[in-house]
């Protein structure tokens, strides 16, 4: 520092001027294009993956067009594929997760944020996260050996008894199914939502828990009616990563699901999630057609997470007006 | 000392280096890996100038990766088909290399001793038109062995596969309605049962299932002690799969000359009836004088000491018969 000013010191006062701006200008310029250049790297990358999905997938979507989507068979050996059992086991396993993971992570999230003592929280918080960082074939694993067994001995057993009247809570009980992959789903997301919902309770400034105790609301009141809504567009966040993670989660749903493609309305039914019977199919896969419908499913997992997200994206966009209205 | 010692491994390093001057690479079947990476191990301890790589992708992609020309050789659990072999620019020889076989295996409890099954009771269950444990077509080969009155419940591979290859082709020869109803290949459209991933995924739902039936490698069941039934050959004999059954299925058929055979549902008498080839696909021109040489060295050393490596690993080995033809076919290499 002090060479470099010395050094400085010798020249003219409008050359060190000169310089000094023409460095910041510089570095200004670099920044900005180095940065942007990564950030439309991204942009490229996605359009290239999809370009390359598309190509690929050419055979199957000439041999089939939009009927892909509606066919219920999948028969590699007549070169029959229709995605329609595909598409169907990934939302519903995924749906089964959400409605499960949202209640008890956001319930988590509160208490740690809102509730628990700091060391507390903050050491639950610490194994949650450890939570996240267990491969998903572990998951599968412990869903296979614990899971399975428990749900068909004594879960599916008593739903059927309780709620047996329902058409999704019928037909026989095999452990392995749609419902026993949703749940593996729900225990794989729940981290995301637990940690990120905390993050963004934490992040509501103090003040207004403050206020809304002082104007004589309860703990409840002011968690439920003050911070909730700040926290708003963070918990929605973390439901949107989490949903994500389900529908493209491989490895834990074809260990639990069954991998049957077959359509039923019961949830103790197996039943078959793009992700997997792509990993399941696409080593062995010798045939033109199969490979290239096994592609085009790709195509269709990327445009559903697509649409999900941006559905995901309007609904944040449309109910952040009411946040702002209320603060 | 140390840096002497750094001295002589960095030396050793190149020495190495500088002598594995071929390099040859291979990608295709999973489940001869076991023995494959044993062997070209073993080769290369022996001959230091030749290094094997081989990837166990799956014989799909091995067939892909060779009619691509990214690889040396493929290995497949099936041989090509004709479609496949008019894909290629140039022609491919079929080497038979060990062989296999693929086994039943259920869970029934307080079962004692071990099943037979006719291949039309395996056929039938599979179809999903035999449906509990006490049908006739069962119990009617294994007298007086009290089956429960329970559900079958059929687990299956759910990834593509080898083994699901042979079983699809021995149900295919043994019933006409699998035929026209499933058909064979590595994956099918399954008219009933859940689908387990690899070997211990279908393992591993057998064994929480009671009532359930599937099939694995007969190299996890041994490796795992899973007790798996005997299934009625062709000459009428029920018969349990091991290594002398298994090569006996390869030992009488008639081999077409370039090998891509199926022995499933084999005549012979003491033959194991769901047994299979695996094979490596090796072009009959190679380009590469050096490499084709080599290739071809490895070739003849794998029908010789590689043969008798297999049993330790609960491969079966070639018939004599079998690798004296195919010794032949090497010669056909240029």
């Amino acid at each position: 520092m002090t060479t470099s000013s010395i050094t400085i010191g010798k020249l003219g006062t409008s050359k060190r001027l000169h310089i000094f701006i023409n460095r910041c200008k510089n570095g200004d310029w670099l920044a900005h294009r180095i940065t942007s250049l990564f950030a439309y790297t991204l942009l490229l990358l996605t359009a290239l993956l999809v370009i390359e999905l598309y190509r690929h997938s050419g055979p199957s979507i000439r041999s089939f067009g939009w009927s892909f989507f509606i066919t219920r068979t999948w028969d590699p050996i007549a070169g029959q594929f229709g995605a329609l059992p595909f598409i169907y086991g990934t939302l519903i396993t995924s749906a089964i997760a959400l409605l499960v993971a949202i209640p008890l992570g956001v319930g988590a999230a509160v208490f740690l944020a809102e509730l628990a003592p700091r060391e507390i929280s903050d050491t639950l918080t610490f194994v949650i996260e450890l939570l996240a960082a267990v491969p998903s074939v572990i998951y599968g694993l412990v869903g296979i050996f614990v899971l399975v067994p428990g749900m068909r001995d004594t879960v599916q057993p008593a739903l059927k008894a309780v709620l047996g009247f329902l058409p999704l809570f019928r037909g026989p009980n095999y452990g392995v199914g749609l419902l026993s992959a949703g749940i593996v789903l729900a225990i794989m997301v729940l981290p995301f939502i637990i940690s990120l919902s905390r993050e963004a309770l934490l992040a509501v400034p103090r003040e207004q828990r403050e206020g809304a105790l002082a104007i004589g609301a309860t703990r409840w009141e002011a968690t439920w009616q003050v911070v909730m809504p700040g926290a708003r567009l963070g918990i929605m966040g973390s439901i949107l990563l989490a949903l994500a993670r389900a529908l493209g989660e491989t490895m834990a749903v074809t260990m639990v699901i069954g991998n049957n493609p077959k359509i039923s309305a019961s949830l103790l039914a197996p039943g078959y999630s793009i992700a997997a019977v792509i990993a399941n199919e696409f080593t062995e896969a010798t045939a033109d057609l199969h490979l290239s419908a096994l592609v085009e499913l790709g195509l269709v997992l990327f445009l559903l997470t697509a649409i999900i997200n941006g559905l995901g994206q309007l609904l944040i966009f449309a109910t952040s007006g009411r946040g702002t209205k209320q603060e | 000392m140390s840096s002497k010692l750094m001295w002589v491994f960095i030396s050793a390093v190149f020495a190495q280096v500088a002598s594995a001057q071929i390099l040859i690479n291979g990608a295709g079947a999973t489940f001869p890996y076991p023995i494959y990476s044993k062997w070209f191990d073993e080769y290369h301890r022996q001959h230091p100038n030749v290094q094997i790589n081989y990837q166990s992708i799956g014989s799909g992609g091995g067939i892909r990766q060779l009619e691509a020309g990214t690889v040396d050789f493929g290995a497949s659990d099936m041989p090509a088909s004709d479609e496949q072999l008019t894909k290629f620019k140039r022609k491919i020889l079929h080497f038979p290399t060990v062989l296999g076989a693929v086994v039943p295996v259920y869970n029934i409890p307080n079962l004692a001793g071990e099943l037979n099954f006719t291949s039309k009771a395996l056929a039938g269950i599979m179809l999903g038109t035999i449906t509990k444990w006490n049908h006739p077509e069962i119990t009617r080969a294994n007298a007086g062995v009290k089956l429960p009155a329970s559900e079958i419940i059929v687990v299956h591979r759910s990834d593509g596969s080898g083994t699901t290859f042979v079983w699809t082709d021995f149900l295919s020869k043994v019933s006409p309605e699998w035929k026209t109803r499933v058909g064979a290949g590595t994956s099918v459209n399954w008219p009933v049962g859940l689908g387990g991933k690899g070997n211990e995924g279908v393992a591993g739902i057998i064994k929480q299932t009671p009532g359930s039936i599937g099939y694995v490698e007969l190299i996890y069941a041994i490796q795992n002690k899973i007790a798996y039934g005997r299934v009625q050959n062709p000459a009428g004999h029920f018969v349990k799969a091991d290594l002398g059954t298994v090569s006996a299925a390869a030992r009488d058929q008639r081999m077409s000359s370039d090998f891509r055979v199926s022995i499933t549902n084999a005549p012979a008498d003491g033959a194991y009836p769901i047994s299979s080839f695996t094979w490596l696909l090796v072009p009959a021109e190679i380009r590469n004088p050096a490499k084709a040489k080599a290739i071809k060295e490895f070739l003849i050393w794998m029908l010789g000491p590689g043969q008798k490596m297999t049993e330790s690993l609960s491969y079966a080995p070639l018939p004599r018969e079998v690798a004296a033809q195919v010794a032949k076919q090497i010669a056909r290499i240029r």
